[in-house]
């Protein structure tokens, strides 16, 4: 690329701040609000007068401990295994959609698109009702099939794009240096599919973490409701104070493995590592 | 190092398709090969059932003497450069071309893939670029890795697809003779498929055209050139291509659209009692009639013609004279036209005339032409009535005599530098 002038780089550096500005003030003003005594909310300062740990202590030690802590284990395991789930068969079909030609391929990739089509609101109506009726209300495995409907088609689509973009070549060229089929598979796709599948894998989780939806409707105790519905049910210490600081500490624990997730499979996620390949 | 042995090797697809059909060939140990052929013509097919990656349907293939048709392609130890070179791209030059050496587990130690490495990419001249990923290689830079990746296993042949039909013109001509210095260096068997009939003319000992999965003549370059076995071969190989006229037999003269040539009593005999034929004449059987001296214009024959375009290269001239084609033979000459991915377009007569010539665009030029090299085919087989087996065998011979000569002194060079 060539060197940009001063007058560019300036306006880039000028844009860059903004957006940056724009995105990451809401998550201050989170982290400040999490610091702040429950009678110093009402202030008006963005920093806390007096900083203090006491929302934390209270939803990882305190009275909203029994509300917090079981939903953060729900969240997370739940989120594993539809993440989980989703990638693993969301891999399957979009290898086969890629690799292989078969009868109803258009189909299946539009029956994945009918599916992410509908609202979640108007789905979670008649779930309800079924959960209830077949012994999957308020239960992990009833939040894991909904959430299967959200990850899976996106997971499917993204996936089938990245293998279209892998060269197939390489494998018999593997082949011929003398690799097994499995070696093949092993040595050269699965490090060039990795990526993809990293990246998928990630925006399935987040979309099963951030939903509220099916989480509050079809949850009733702690057995399985994840943290964003269980945020909803805290309490502040009378009824005279409001439960913002406890919630905005919840938010900040719950952007915390976000956050380490992205920075983990930051080199992953990295794309245009196919390129080079072949030519063009 | 080995020979390949192919007979009746036949491709069917699934669809009923047959792409390849019986195609027998000999390869000896240490020949350079070239299969060579219009697009659609089974070639990359078949060099894909020699390396394994594509079932042979029936016939016999052998390497080095064993039959491998059932054999995986990692059990034929054969070494392929691939048209879009297919560089792993997740690996660093250094280990693109250690890649097949580290496959063969507990062979070689660290210290010897080392030296194999270093030895690949010190012939292709890439040692600068080992830590550096296929990524930000320039096209000539990933050809060399590819073919590093081929030289380091001392495989029993090399086979490549096009290797160089995504380089630009001048890279393919250096790439060219790369690529023959090292088979003649390391003397090892080829195989090498291109549509491009340059490289075809250039590179191989012997050359195997096909089309449309039949195997038409394998002979050397010049072999070929000289004496082409049909109306195929001969218009597919040379550049520009040979001129077809139609030819009509009239007593003692074979009447062309430009001039009317004399029948030798050996041509007679050999056309039979045909009437029509077509007539093949390379370019370079024309002259400028001017430029002919006086020993040479009494071989042939003169004969006015009114030039259209012409193209002044330096160091030929092409003039480019139209003729109309008489309609019986129009259309089996417009077949012959698709089936090397021409155009179909007007019947025109390319001439190559010395570079000295002073004919223009529209001129009424004076030209000459050599009989004795005409070549006369038959309308309906389009077999070469003038082929001559035996030339063509005497120039095979000494082409081998040459190409074991060759080889003899490229490994004599070869060791010298090393001791």
């Amino acid at each position: 690329m060539r060197a940009m002038s001063t007058r560019l780089k300036v306006a880039w550096a000028v844009i860059t701040i903004l957006v940056l500005v724009y995105a990451l003030f809401p998550v201050f003003s989170i982290l400040a609000t999490s610091f702040k005594l429950p009678s110093q909310l009402n202030l008006g300062t963005f920093l806390p007068k007096t900083w203090t740990w006491s929302n934390y202590e209270q939803i990882l030690t305190g009275s909203a401990k029994d509300l917090f802590l079981p939903s953060l284990r729900n969240s997370i395991g739940i989120s594993l295994i539809a993440t989980f789930v989703a990638v693993v068969l969301a891999t399957l079909a979009a290898y086969a959609i890629a690799r292989l030609d078969f009868p109803g391929k258009k189909l299946i990739l539009t029956t994945a698109l009918g599916v992410s089509i509908f609202p979640v609101v108007s789905l979670v109506t008649p779930l309800f009702n079924l959960w209830r009726n077949i012994g999957l209300y308020d239960t992990w495995l009833g939040l894991i099939i909904p959430y299967l409907s959200l990850t899976l088609p996106i997971s499917i689509w993204t996936l089938a794009a990245f293998f279209r973009q892998i060269p197939w070549e390489l494998e018999q060229a593997a082949q011929v240096d003398g690799a097994t089929a499995w070696q093949a598979f092993r040595k050269v796709i699965v490090p060039l599919a990795a990526p993809g599948v990293f990246t998928t894998a990630l925006i399935a989780f987040f979309i099963a973490w951030n939903d509220f939806v099916y989480g509050i409707s079809l949850t009733s105790t702690s057995a399985a409701r994840p943290v964003p519905a269980a945020l909803a049910f805290f309490t502040g210490a009378s009824q005279f104070e409001e439960p913002t600081g406890a919630i905005s500490a919840a938010a900040v624990v719950v952007t915390v493995p976000v956050v380490i997730l992205v920075l983990l499979f930051q080199r992953q996620i990295v794309s245009g590592l196919t390129q080079g390949a072949v030519k063009g | 190092m080995a020979a390949i042995t192919l007979k009746d090797i036949v491709k069917e697809y699934g669809d009923g398709y047959l792409a390849v059909k019986g195609v027998s060939l000999d390869i000896a140990d240490g020949e350079f090969v070239i299969l060579v052929g219009p697009s659609g013509c089974g070639k990359s097919t078949l060099l894909r059932m020699i390396v394994g990656l594509e079932d042979i349907t029936s016939g016999d293939l052998a390497i080095g003497g064993d039959r491998v048709n059932d054999k995986a392609p990692r059990d034929r130890h054969l070494a392929m450069v691939f048209q879009n070179y297919a560089l792993y791209p997740h690996l660093t030059v250094f280990e693109n071309i250690a890649f097949p050496l580290r496959l063969q587990k507990g062979a070689f130690t660290e210290e010897q893939v080392r030296e194999k490495v270093e030895f690949a990419a010190k012939t292709l001249e890439l040692q600068d670029h080992l830590q550096r990923k296929p990524a930000n290689l320039s096209g000539g830079q990933r050809q060399r890795v590819a073919m590093g990746r081929a030289i380091v296993r001392e495989a029993q042949a090399f086979l490549f697809d096009e290797p160089l039909s995504n380089l630009d013109a001048k890279l393919r001509g250096q790439m060219r003779t790369e690529i023959a210095r090292m088979q003649r260096r390391l003397g090892t068997t080829t195989v090498y498929v291109t549509h491009d009939q340059t490289e075809a003319m250039t590179l191989g000992d012997r050359v195997a055209v096909l089309r449309k999965g039949e195997l038409q003549q394998v002979a050397s370059p010049r072999g070929l050139y000289e004496h082409p076995v049909n109306l195929f071969v001969a218009g597919f190989i040379g550049s520009p291509p040979m001129n077809f006229l139609p030819g009509e037999i009239v007593d003692d003269v074979l009447r062309l659209p430009l001039v009317d040539v004399p029948l030798t009593d050996d041509l007679k005999a050999r056309l039979g009692d045909r009437k029509l034929v077509i007539v093949g004449l390379r370019p370079e059987h024309f002259e400028d009639a001017s430029l002919t001296d006086d020993r040479r214009s009494a071989d042939g024959v003169t004969f006015d013609a009114t030039v259209d375009v012409t193209e002044w290269l330096g160091s030929d001239l092409y003039a480019y004279v139209p003729f109309d084609t008489n309609p019986e033979v129009a259309g089996k000459l417009e077949e012959l036209d698709r089936d090397l991915d021409g155009e179909g377009m007007r019947t025109q007569l390319v001439v190559a005339l010395d570079s000295e010539s002073r004919v223009r665009d529209g001129d009424d030029a004076k030209l000459w032409v050599n009989p004795a090299k005409m070549m006369v085919f038959d309308p309906e087989s389009g077999e070469n009535l003038t082929y001559d087996a035996d030339a063509v065998k005497e120039i095979d011979q000494q082409n081998e005599a040459d190409r074991k000569a060759s080889l003899e002194r490229a490994q004599a060079r070869e060791k010298a530098k090393a001791s």
